[in-house]
């Protein structure tokens, strides 16, 4: 049953929310304005910055001129979505048999897995740069993958287990009486259910993919950089580069904030899955 | 109809001639920072390139990634990159443990005249008498003020190098918040290249030393006290609020802005402040000595941004002909032609500071010439130390040491501890990494 909510409560609850939206999404759009303004006028005072001085793409063309803006992008598609990829390949079985087919110790191997995203990345760090030299995979677009696919990997295992959970068990077992064998139980039964699941956990992993910035910048040079390098790369110690880094940030976050805009629903559809029943 | 002989020798010069263009043309990586100078350097490679056939793939990251990214591949043979921008700090450290190229061989290339080179620089990037890197520019610090302020105040531009408590007693005349005026900005940012830089070079003038001769670290000396005592009140006193935040970058942009009188810090940034079309006081900009105190000595630091090949590279030969390319007379020449005179990088050449070209667009080159020569890394403090380096201690344990000292300075200057418990803090810690490490029992 809803509960009755005054006008005047909604009214101060969507303002306080409205507030902090736009707090949050502020930086954002300051990056949005500097990206469109010379370095000169990017570093006047706010309120100059909006209303004192002009427009322009200049920061946009020179960024585009010194670096090779799709080489980051492909390599950011090639790595986020393959890493996805790779990762279902594998989660899916995983997940299904600790849903459906549980053992003693499945609740210790899920605890154990999220146990590894509670390990500081630099402190392997040593170790996997020497295995990547040894097996001459620094700055490969291969090895950048099956790194992100292993270190997503424990995110997609426990998504998925917590969508196949909310599936009950014995629409699975229909399946097998009427003589369904694995794959087709998987494929043809599980998967349609666990869509919105699914597409969920696979969005959420390319924006983490995307956005990875730790392993992206120590195993790569300039064969198999993203767009987290092309960032990177206008930041600057000496002499002030603001409008040329909101410039590149923007080319590096639109491809995944029109992705998130056109799924946001998929997104919020999946991760509230199975909330209410 | 061609022979069976003819299809034969064809297709051996064309594999030879494939090999050939092979052997010759190599891609080559650079990793570097991004600033002014190495845009202009990208800018002017294609040359190079075209020259040579040799193409190049640029790694540009921000210093501390680039130090970091750098430190990590040459300290594990990755290969990854084979020419790699690193400064004064790094360059003799990774020289002696044998992960740098030797390029001593540039002293045997006439045209290359690496006598040209100041003696001073080539010795900061060297280690047991070999050369590791070539460098791009090299700079000390001297006081940036405003002539406008200074003669608004009544004050006369000192012309022989003036104490830290004349300094001091500058900056509060020249101090005028209410009216956007700070009588000094310095650093305060924490890190061993930000507020230590500068807070290194005010302790050497206090007469204070890292490390006497037995390694045995000194922070808890009255000299280091004096120093960190008179910094935190020269900037409570004459500084910009929350001066903690305020690095290199954040200075200069005040100072540009028309919102500090005086600022003690890198000669690198003089060309940019005296730039009319990026500084709002390049015509009321002037420069003088940075101060001394108990002593004239390490009153300056002494820094350079060099190009090194990794002993991992595959590429050295090429690599080489880049830095020679990268860091000839001509190259600077060439920089002075295409972007004007006062972009050329200072510090590096004798050639280059004396062309009349660099001299009449940049007057104050021979100032900064000037206050580079008055440097001595092998003899920066006044009493007696074990190390080389002015701002900074040749030793890989200093970066930590140096980051740590930094951030209990900056809490001090916030106000967060007391002098006494920072350098007692900074003390503490510096013990305890310098037995670590093997140099104290």
């Amino acid at each position: 049953m809803a509960r009755a909510v005054s006008n005047r409560t909604k009214g101060v609850n969507t303002a306080i929310a409205g507030a902090l939206g736009f707090l949050m999404f502020f930086p954002i759009l300051w990056i949005l304005f500097l990206a469109f303004k010379t370095e000169e006028d990017a570093i006047r005072a706010p309120l100059e910055v909006l209303f004192g001085s002009g427009w322009t793409m200049e920061s946009f063309a020179t960024v585009q001129a010194r670096s090779d803006y799709f080489k980051h992008f492909s390599n950011s598609v090639i790595i986020s979505l393959g890493s996805t990829f790779l990762g279902l390949l594998v989660a899916i079985p995983a997940a299904w048999s600790m849903a459906f087919v549980p053992s003693k110790h499945t609740r210790n191997v899920l605890m154990w897995m999220l146990s590894t995203k509670m390990l500081p990345p630099v402190g392997v760090l040593v170790p996997i740069y020497l295995i990547f030299r040894d097996l001459e995979l620094l700055d490969s677009r291969f090895g950048l993958t099956i790194v992100l696919m292993l270190i997503n990997l424990p995110i997609i295992i426990w998504m998925l287990y917590t969508y196949f959970k909310e599936i009950p068990g014995e629409i699975l077992e229909a399946a097998r009486m009427d003589g369904a064998t694995l794959r087709a139980e998987i494929l043809y039964v599980l998967t349609p259910m666990a869509i919105p699941g699914m597409a969920s956990t696979v969005l959420l992993n390319i924006i983490l993919a995307w956005n990875e910035a730790f392993w992206t910048i120590n195993l790569t040079a300039s064969n198999a950089a993203p767009l987290t390098q092309f960032i990177t790369s206008y930041s600057s110690p000496e002499g002030l580069f603001y409008a040329k880094l909101s410039a590149a940030s923007v080319m590096a976050i639109a491809p995944i904030l029109i992705m998130g805009w056109f799924s946001q629903k998929q997104l919020v559809r999946g991760l509230t899955f199975g909330a209410v029943k | 109809m061609p022979t069976k002989h003819t299809l034969l020798s064809t297709a051996v010069g064309v594999g030879i001639a494939a090999l050939a263009s092979t052997a010759v043309a190599e891609e080559i990586t650079i990793a570097t920072v991004n600033n002014a100078d190495m845009i202009v350097m990208q800018k002017l490679a294609p040359q190079w390139e075209e020259a040579t056939g040799n193409t190049i793939n640029w790694v540009v990251l921000e210093e501390n990634v680039l130090r970091q990214r750098t430190t990590q591949d040459i300290a594990t043979g990755g290969g990854s990159f084979d020419i790699m921008f690193i400064g004064a700090y790094e360059t003799p450290i990774w020289g002696a443990n044998g992960w740098l190229t030797s390029l001593n061989d540039f002293g045997d290339d006439p045209d290359y005249d690496l006598e040209d080179i100041f003696q001073l620089v080539r010795n900061g990037l060297s280690a047991d008498g070999n050369l590791y890197a070539v460098p791009l520019y090299s700079e000390t610090s001297f006081t940036f003020y405003r002539t406008d302020l200074f003669e608004k105040a009544g004050i006369a531009a000192p012309t022989e190098q003036i104490t830290y408590t004349e300094f001091a007693e500058m900056a509060a005349k020249l101090h005028d918040p209410d009216n956007g005026v700070f009588g000094t900005c310095q650093r305060g940012k924490a890190g061993w290249g930000e507020n230590m830089a500068f807070v290194g070079t005010m302790a050497n003038a206090f007469g204070a030393r890292w490390f006497d001769m037995d390694w045995n670290p000194q922070l808890d000396s009255p000299e280091w006290n004096a120093a960190i005592t008179y910094y935190v009140d020269l900037m409570n006193n004459s500084g910009p609020p929350g001066a903690t935040a305020n690095g290199h970058n954040e200075n200069r942009a005040l100072f540009k802005d028309g919102k500090c009188a005086t600022w003690v810090d890198a000669t690198s940034a003089a060309n940019d402040v005296r730039n009319p079309a990026t500084s709002n006081v390049a015509d009321v900009t002037d420069f003088f000595q940075a101060p001394k105190q108990e002593t004239d000595k390490g009153t300056g630091w002494f820094w350079s941004w060099a190009l090194a090949i990794p002993a991992s590279s595959q590429k050295a030969d090429t690599a080489k002909d880049f830095l020679k390319w990268a860091t000839s007379k001509e190259y600077f020449q060439m920089v002075g032609d295409t972007e004007g005179w006062v972009a050329v990088p200072s510090g590096t050449r004798a050639s280059i500071h004396e062309d009349p070209r660099l001299l009449e667009a940049a007057p104050f080159a021979e100032t900064i010439k000037n206050a580079i020569f008055s440097v001595d890394p092998a003899d920066p403090t006044r009493d007696p130390v074990p190390y080389t380096g002015v701002q900074f201690v040749a030793i890989p344990e200093f970066q930590g040491i140096g980051n740590y000292v930094g951030q209990q300075v900056a809490a001090a200057l916030a106000g967060q501890v007391t002098v006494e418990q920072a350098l007692a803090n900074g003390q503490q810690f510096a013990v305890r990494e310098m037995t670590k490490a093997g140099y104290i029992k």
